[in-house]
């Protein structure tokens, strides 16, 4: 059998008292590119974050390779969803790209020449490397996306945990991130992204878990996209037409 | 300019860019409040250090009264996270509660000694050459010189040891945690600083100039600069720039120093909240209106490139059909004109070509509903702009 990459067992996050994902068991084999589809509120940016340490679960374990997720922060590299931050901060895009490279460094240490020069290399390859110097809010909500795409690249790591990456952007931008993510999952890479166009799941993606509070089902996008599991994650009778 | 004059705007100045750099920080993480809260809340813990001290430069009491100002922000948190009320009302519950506390302790129990509320809340630069610090016989200068200079040194030491840091967990604390840098460890480090330079602060200048100091310069830098090395640069510049200032119009009219820096930092932001190149409220005004009269443009270029009747394209006849006031035609044709984007033969108006293409582009993006590169496409197009 094939490594898993993240390991989720039994993780129950809560809000204030309000458990908001229940019981989750997750299994993410290594170098799959997986969609996480579930309606507004499901959890999924939770799941995420509760992955990465960045909120403390009431119950239940993460592992990453089958180490804690705090000795294993080198492999993973974060997309936040794009309103989590200020983007009227006084800093540029290539300053936002470099930031990507401060979880190599360490406590203390400055970026260098070595650490520029991958940002570069992360701006051109999102296609953004004319905007190097713009100011971040001076940038359209696409190319934001893009820079934190860069960002996330410049980690240079394992697995990918993307939070909407395709939000407000238009169809080229959308082509160019998909093709940037079949990319590194051809370079055995495991990326884990949060999607909410239904239509263009089986063509982006290999593997898929569906989310509502609880798992409703995960595994392979041939074997579990169907009408059936569509439907006791969005509740409604869910009908799409799957491209085979 | 006496010995005396000279320590205090030195003073003066070491205080300001002390407060500059955690200002800074405050102001982009949008807690400009806090600082507030911390510099009344502070009080109790620097009459109870007076008490245990006698000396209101003793480390003790700026270790004590420091502590009271990260247990303010501590408070302030713990009480915002029942979700009862918001961050600004909890603020408004702390500060006066732990600040009554201090005024009740100090008229209980400090009549006979040197402290009272106005004290702290103004501070007095003018006695700080007085209180000297000795070696033997040797005069080592103001003690308050010392003890801002200290927290100065320490504050830059911070600053160039977790710059990245800090700037990183200030536009984006969750990847910050994934990448092992603790938000939570960072921003109580934040608090302290701040806590510590109030309280070191507040017996040469009061609490109250401590937080114009904080707010004010950074604030001012916030409009002029999108980087934040230059942010942090210019506010300890507005800062420095405010006290010396301050302290000879206060010199000339014979008025309290704190009082007339303060004035300074309010008249420097305001100059700048008006005539900032770009974020200024002359520049934004400026700005609207030259958008108003570029949508205009585009209604009219549309409007020839969809009426090829000459009828429809008399210059006499573009008011009525667009509706639009002499003044506001006239300016768009100019505009026009200057552009390169029409022609005027015998009063009739017709497209150039670099017209018709700015125009068909500009509908292909309208359809496509991708009016923000409308944006870019002006900056390709428009030499001259309204
Ligand atoms: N900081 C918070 N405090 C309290 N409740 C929260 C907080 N963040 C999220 N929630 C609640 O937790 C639930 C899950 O939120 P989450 O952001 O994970 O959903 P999501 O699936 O990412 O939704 P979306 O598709 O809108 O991004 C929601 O009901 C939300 O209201
Ligand atoms: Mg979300």
């Amino acid at each position: 059998m094939e490594k898993i990459a993240v390991k989720v067992d039994d993780l129950t996050v809560a809000y204030n008292y309000k458990p908001v994902l229940w019981d989750i068991d997750l299994q993410i084999p290594e170098g799959v590119l997986m969609a996480i589809v579930g309606p507004n509120g499901a959890g999924k940016s939770t799941l995420i974050k509760a992955i990465l340490g960045i909120l403390k679960p009431i119950a239940g374990s993460v592992t990453i390779f089958d180490k804690p997720y705090k000795s294993q922060r080198k492999h993973v590299a974060y997309v936040p969803q794009k309103g989590s931050v200020d983007w009227d901060f006084p800093t540029t895009a290539l300053d936002v790209v470099m930031m990507g490279t401060y979880g190599g460094l360490g406590w203390i240490k400055r970026p260098g020449i070595k650490q520029k020069k991958s940002a570069l290399e992360a701006l051109e390859k999102v296609g953004m490397l004319s905007f190097k110097s713009r100011q971040i809010s001076q940038l359209s909500g696409g190319q934001q996306q893009r820079i934190f795409l860069a960002r996330a690249l410049v980690q240079d790591a394992s697995i990918y945990f993307m939070d909407e990456p395709f939000q407000g952007v238009d169809a080229t931008t959308e082509v160019a991130i998909i093709n940037i993510l079949k990319e590194l999952r051809k370079a055995g890479k495991t990326v884990v992204v949060v999607h909410h166009d239904l239509q263009t799941v089986p063509e982006y993606f290999d593997w898929v878990t569906f989310l509502n509070v609880k798992k409703i089902a995960t595994g392979a996008v041939k074997d579990i996209f169907n009408d059936d599991n569509l439907t006791k994650t969005y509740g409604i009778n869910y009908k799409v037409s799957i491209q085979k | 300019m006496s010995d005396a004059q000279f320590e205090i705007q030195l003073i003066a100045c070491l205080v300001a860019v002390a407060c500059a750099i955690p200002g800074t920080f405050l102001v982009l993480r949008k807690m400009a409040m806090i600082s507030d809260a911390i510099s009344h809340s502070i009080l109790p813990g620097i009459v109870v250090g007076f008490f245990l001290t006698q000396d209101l430069n003793s480390p003790l009491l700026i270790l004590l009264a420091a502590i009271t100002g990260v247990l303010t922000v501590v408070f302030v948190e713990k009480i915002q996270q029942t979700k009862l009320v918001k961050e600004d009302t909890a603020i408004g519950l702390v500060f006066p509660a732990l600040f009554s506390i201090g005024v009740i302790l100090i008229a209980k129990f400090a009549n006979d000694v040197h402290l009272d509320v106005d004290a702290v809340l103004l501070g007095e630069l003018a006695f700080t050459p007085f209180d000297r610090v000795y070696y033997g016989e040797v005069d080592l200068g103001p003690k308050s010189l010392w003890v801002i200079g200290s927290i100065l040194l320490v504050t830059l030491i911070l600053l160039f040891a977790f710059f990245k840091e800090l700037k990183l967990s200030t536009f984006d604390a969750g990847l910050a945690t994934s990448l092992g840098f603790s938000p939570v460890i960072l921003h109580y480090g934040l608090m302290s600083v701040a806590s510590i330079t109030t309280v070191g602060a507040f017996d040469a200048v009061g609490a109250i100039l401590v937080v114009a100091l904080m707010i004010a310069p950074a604030a001012s830098a916030y409009l002029l600069t999108t980087n934040l090395k230059k942010m942090i640069g210019l506010a300890c510049f507005f800062g420095v720039l405010s006290a010396i200032s301050g302290y000879w119009i206060a010199n000339f009219l014979d008025a309290s120093i704190a009082g007339s820096i303060t004035t300074m930092l309010g008249i420097v932001f305001l100059i700048i909240y008006l005539f900032a190149p770009s974020k200024g409220l002359i520049a934004v005004l400026y700005r609207e209106k030259q958008q108003r009269i570029e949508v205009s443009l585009i209604t009219f270029l549309l409007h020839l490139k969809n009426h090829t009747e000459k009828r429809e394209r008399h210059v006499n006849h573009l008011n009525e059909h667009i509706n639009w006031q002499k003044v506001r035609s006239k300016t768009v044709l100019t505009l026009a004109l200057k552009n390169n984007m029409i022609l005027i033969t015998d009063n009739i108006v017709s497209l150039t070509k670099k017209g018709e293409e700015f125009t068909s582009k500009a509908i292909e993006y309208i359809l496509t509903n991708e009016d923000s590169l409308i944006e870019n496409m002006k900056d390709d197009f428009f030499l001259f702009r309204g």
